[in-house]
């Protein structure tokens, strides 16, 4: 199956809105298989996503098992315990977990999916307005980050045959 | 069924040639042209690499090619536009890439 319609999509803007490890990841897959495709790909990082471009703290995206009845105890179907979720140290634990699997899988790290986007021609920004509420500056982001829109900016990169897809 | 290198060659839905017998340098050239891609030096670097590893049964994936040494990702993208991996691979006469990375 290589062409699903007579007009595919050009293009994809994908906004990436929170941290988590889990929350990161659907974002940097989707940007870098649309790349593979052929699909242009433009990254765009606001509020809590900010983090995973963020000097400071893209290595330190983590997951927590808090407040996710899908989040089961390793190896069972029973729920994690919110519990235990807020012990210290557990959520650094499942997010341990969480790299090893997908290390295991073949699947980069957040920081080297964005080297592998870069490559591929994607872009990523920072949004404006949460930067400026966190306090960031454009030197506060990775050093290949291509800048910081406004909202407004970000909708004039999209045209007729662009998603827009919010994650 | 498709005209590829001079004779017929069988190919599913996508253009991926089905048996691996079948492909040979002569198939590959014209795999490519419908691609649009003048197969060089460079493009023969990698689709011996992704034949090579594939009769070793491994799965390729871009992270795995952009490590392998043979291709950095960013030439990769030069080098088969619009499908760096999945054109390599068709080129290369394997199937469809099966990884989400």
């Amino acid at each position: 199956m290589e062409k699903n319609t007579e007009k595919p999509i050009k293009k994809v803007l994908i906004v990436c809105s929170k941290g988590s490890l889990v929350d990161v990841y659907p974002s940097l897959v989707m940007a870098n298989g649309a790349l593979m495709e052929g699909i242009e790909a433009e990254l765009f990082f606001t509020f809590f996503g900010l983090d995973a471009i963020t000097k400071k703290t893209m290595h330190k995206v983590c997951m927590t098992p808090v407040g996710n009845p899908a989040m089961r105890l390793p190896g069972t179907t029973f729920p994690f315990p919110n519990i235990i979720g807020i012990i210290p140290g557990v959520s650094l634990l499942a997010t341990w977990m969480m790299k090893r699997t997908i290390e295991k899988l073949d699947i980069p790290t957040n920081i080297e999916f964005i080297d592998m986007i870069r490559a591929g021609g994607g872009k990523v920004w920072g949004c404006k307005m949460a930067m400026d509420m966190f306090g960031l500056k454009k030197e506060d982001l990775r050093d290949d980050v291509d800048g910081v829109l406004t909202i407004g900016e970000f909708y004039a990169r999209a045209s007729a045959d662009t998603q827009i897809i919010f994650t | 069924m498709a005209n590829l290198g001079g004779k017929e060659v069988e190919v599913n839905e996508g253009g991926y040639v089905m048996h691996p017998e079948d492909w040979d340098k002569a198939v590959a050239g014209d795999l490519a042209k419908e691609l649009g891609i003048n197969l060089t030096d460079a493009h023969w670097k990698v689709v011996d690499y992704l034949r090579e590893q594939h009769g070793q049964g491994i799965e390729m994936s871009i992270r795995k090619l952009g490590k392998s040494g043979i291709v950095d990702i960013k030439t990769l993208y030069e080098l088969f536009p619009g499908g760096p991996l999945k054109y390599a691979a068709k080129i290369a006469g394997l199937h469809r890439p099966t990884s989400c990375v």
